[in-house]
């Protein structure tokens, strides 16, 4: 697909706003439709259009599969990494209060790294997804692409 | 009449479910199946989120000019479901892929003939 | 920071935190390491509780997640009956996971065995979450964790219709999981809140309203299919026979009794057992679904030629009996399912076990799969005497002969049958007993009995590799899958003749949980 002009265009003006965006729902949950879960499937979608226009191969040099890989794991360690600071801090698991002086500023950064690790998580699931699924395409004829 | 109308989206919701299980039973293309699961799960969804509404009711966010709110808990519970659903649906797609490398085809009733000539074969050698 | 204040928190988050961690590893030797630290630090900190609880008044160890009270909060809540589902899982993870290191690096891939490791450590963790959980939907999400990791786990088999079983099972299971969703939901909107014990109170005013009643039907229907209750037990055959022989091991022993044991939670601790067994009929269906559980899936596993099927089937029947012990509504009936409950899960993981020596011994790195049949097996007390003397003892438990595990459950069914003056139970009871003489008969006849199959002319497999399905087994496992294996056999004799670690636990949350009822 990447010889066709105006897909290329399109593309290369659109990406940085999807992932910009993916990235205003992850921050705007609190008071908006959002949250972690969305803007992981936001950033992977920007991902996946510019993989579709310019081929597997050259999504695969943008985003490598170990990095992939460690981006699954790494969201799963982040939000267990906030339940176990609330538990060194003083509180029971996953408690926000006690990570701040102030409880509703500790609730405020517990949720943000909560989201953080959410949206990291599923940002890796679905490109791992994408790039599995994808990559056995060569099961039947091969398109030029 | 109206109260018919009011409860339209259980309505919606019992004919999702029964819509999704019959799919699932009664089609054997692994596909079908899977798309069947997402019906019947989708009605889910619906079962939990029509009641969260209450009448009048706002959006959740605290605010000086509202009394009354939509129940948030609903939509928490609701976006696990969808998630634990795509997971479900992600690797029953991946399975189906997988057995249609195994055994070339995606219909139960094919696949179910190979694995019985199969083993007639094995029974022969052994 | 005290540690014991947090232990029901940390049951659940080291086996779940070992999962990624194997994952960003990426090594299988290191997912391993990893993975099985967890698991035996789970089953420290499952018997920690069990201790724990000894000393409380009540009896109940209460937790709260976020440091929220319940009912906002979610909550962790450890009472007798969950300590001993704790320490059962827990102590069977922690067994087959060394035994999984020998028996996977001939039945799955190198490559893929960091995420064997990964799979497993998300398995456990979520049937620790279930158990652990005092929160409805909670049980829902952990449910799903380990179910969405073992149909993974099943599908890493090597034979192709590992793929065709764990897709059935992927389907069969999403089911019963939408239908525990449905009644988690109806009970939601009823009673507004969804932590289990303020439900119960909050139930006693709704209690007679239809939608409460389809709630119990829809979560009864749920966790039937999860537990293999006959007729939704169509997934179960084919995905022990199938699945790698640690993830049968492993699932037989733990998988379904975790889904009794959420029956059990909703009926005594959220419905209470008057709703559920005096106004419903539901003691006489399941009375029946169980004896046809116990007689046709005995009878069907005395027909099968594969010994993984036979014994998967044998798990339908005996699961039959612990529905059986439910069906009465009594402290004896629901003291002989809890600790049937734990004995049928050492004896079952015992037997899928030594089986896996058998599997293991029979196949070369990479070699292809080949069935377990009689004809095989033949002779096989000569060159693995002490595995299939496991497999006897086993069997005997199964079966229910004295001085072994099984016979206690018995013991406390025919007690329950006695005392509501049900005789013919009784007999019904000895009779399918009988039916499982049958079918270990039959593997202790091709075993015991039958001469091993003549050495034909055949090449090795390494010049022919169609011949590996031919090759006669040579020689007694390894003892790193020996060992484990015995150490469950010695717990079923063991637990067969000194009572009163699942005996005196099993009475206790029995009374416990009809004590807390209306």
């Amino acid at each position: 697909m990447k010889n066709d002009l105006v897909l290329r265009v399109v593309g290369k003006l659109l990406i940085p706003f999807i992932l910009l965006f993916a990235l205003y729902v992850q921050f705007h949950g609190d008071f908006g439709p959002g949250g972690g879960f969305q803007a992981g499937v936001i950033f992977a979608s920007g991902i996946i259009f510019y993989a579709l226009i310019f081929g597997l191969a050259n999504a695969r040099k943008l985003m490598p599969d170990w990095l992939v890989e460690s981006l699954l794991a790494s969201g799963v360690l982040i939000y267990a990494g906030v339940g176990i600071a609330g538990l060194l801090l003083g509180g029971n698991y996953l408690d926000y209060f006690v990570l701040d002086s102030d409880p509703v500023h500790g609730q405020h950064r517990g949720i943000f790294w909560v989201e953080a690790g959410v949206a990291i998580t599923v940002c890796g699931v679905m490109l791992k997804i994408f790039y599995m699924f994808a990559s056995r395409a060569n099961f039947d004829a091969r398109t030029d692409d | 009449m109206l109260s018919q109308f009011s409860h339209l989206s259980y309505v919606i919701t019992v004919f999702l479910m029964i819509a999704g299980l019959f799919i699932v039973i009664a089609r054997g293309n692994l596909i079908k199946k899977l798309i069947g699961l997402s019906v019947f799960q989708t009605s889910v969804y619906l079962l939990y989120l029509a009641p969260g509404k209450l009448l009048g009711g706002t959006a959740p966010i605290l605010s000086a000019q509202f009394t009354v709110y939509s129940n948030p808990l609903p939509h928490v519970l609701i976006l696990t479901a969808i998630v634990v659903g795509v997971a479900t649906l992600a690797l029953g797609l991946a399975l189906a892929v997988r057995i249609r490398e195994a055994y070339g085809s995606i219909e139960e009733d094919e696949i179910l003939a190979k694995d019985n000539a199969f083993e007639n074969l094995q029974e022969k050698h052994a | 920071m005290s540690l014991e204040q947090h232990l029901p928190a940390l049951q659940v988050i080291l086996p779940l935190v070992s999962a990624p961690l194997a994952v960003l590893l990426r090594h299988g030797g290191f997912a391993f390491a990893i993975v099985t630290a967890g698991s035996w630090a789970a089953f420290a900190i499952a018997i920690g509780l069990w201790l724990q609880i000894g000393t409380i008044d009540g009896g109940i160890i209460s937790y709260q997640i976020g440091s929220w009270a319940p009912p906002w909060g979610i909550e962790y809540r450890v009472d007798r009956l969950a300590s001993f589902v704790l320490v059962l899982v827990s102590g069977i993870a922690a067994l087959v996971l060394p035994w999984s290191r020998a028996s996977i690096t001939r039945e799955i891939p190198e490559d893929l065995h960091y995420l064997y490791y990964a799979m497993f450590a998300l398995c456990l963790a979520g049937l620790l979450g279930i158990t652990i959980t005092g929160d409805a939907f909670n049980i829902f999400v952990f449910l799903e964790i380990s179910s969405l990791a073992t149909y993974v786990l099943i599908a890493l088999g090597r034979d192709r219709r590992a793929l065709a079983a764990a897709f059935q099972y992927l389907i069969m299971g999403s089911i019963g999981a939408t239908f525990i969703v449905i009644g988690i939901g109806f009970l939601y909107l009823m009673t507004g809140t969804l932590n289990l014990a303020d439900m119960a109170i909050r139930l006693r005013d709704v209690e007679s309203t239809r939608s409460v009643l389809a709630a119990l039907a829809f979560l009864t229907v749920g966790i039937s299919l999860k537990m293999a209750l006959f007729p939704l037990h169509q997934w179960l055959p084919n995905a022990y026979t199938y699945a790698p022989s640690a993830v049968t091991a492993f699932l037989a022993a733990t998988a379904t009794k975790v889904s009794v044991y959420v029956l059990i939670r909703f009926y005594y601790s959220v419905f209470g057992d008057s709703l559920v067994f005096d106004q419903l009929p539901l003691p006489q269906i399941m009375l029946w679904l169980s004896l046809i559980a116990m007689f046709a899936a005995s009878a069907i596993a005395i027909s099968q030629d594969n010994l993984k099927r036979l014994f998967a089937y044998s798990s339908v029947g005996q699961i039959g009996y612990i529905t059986l012990g439910l069906s009465f509504g009594s402290i004896n009936g629901l003291t002989a399912s809890i600790v049937h409950l734990f004995n049928h899960g050492i004896a079952k993981g015992a037997i899928f076990l030594l089986i896996g020596g058998i599997v293991a011994v029979t196949t070369h790195r990479g070699g292809a799969p080949a069935a377990l049949t009689f004809d095989r097996l033949a002779g096989l007390s000569k060159r693995m005497p002490l595995t299939c003397f496991g497999i006897v003892i086993s069997g005997l438990s199964l079966i229910g002969v004295p001085g072994t595990a099984g016979f206690i459950s018995k013991w406390f069914l025919i007690v329950a049958a006695l005392e509501q003056g049900q005789y013919w139970l009784v007999g019904a009871i000895l009779t399918s007993s009988l039916l499982a003489v049958a079918y270990v008969w039959r593997f202790v006849e091709a075993a015991y009995f039958r001469s091993p199959a003549s050495p034909e002319k055949i090449d090795s497999p390494a010049v022919n590799p169609e011949n590996e399905a031919k090759k006669p087994i040579a020689a007694e496992a390894p003892l790193s899958l020996l060992v484990p294996a015995w150490l469950l056999v010695g717990a079923t004799i063991w637990f067969g003749l000194d009572t009163s670690f699942t005996v005196g636990s099993a009475l206790e949350a029995a009374q416990q949980l009809l004590g807390t009822g209306k």
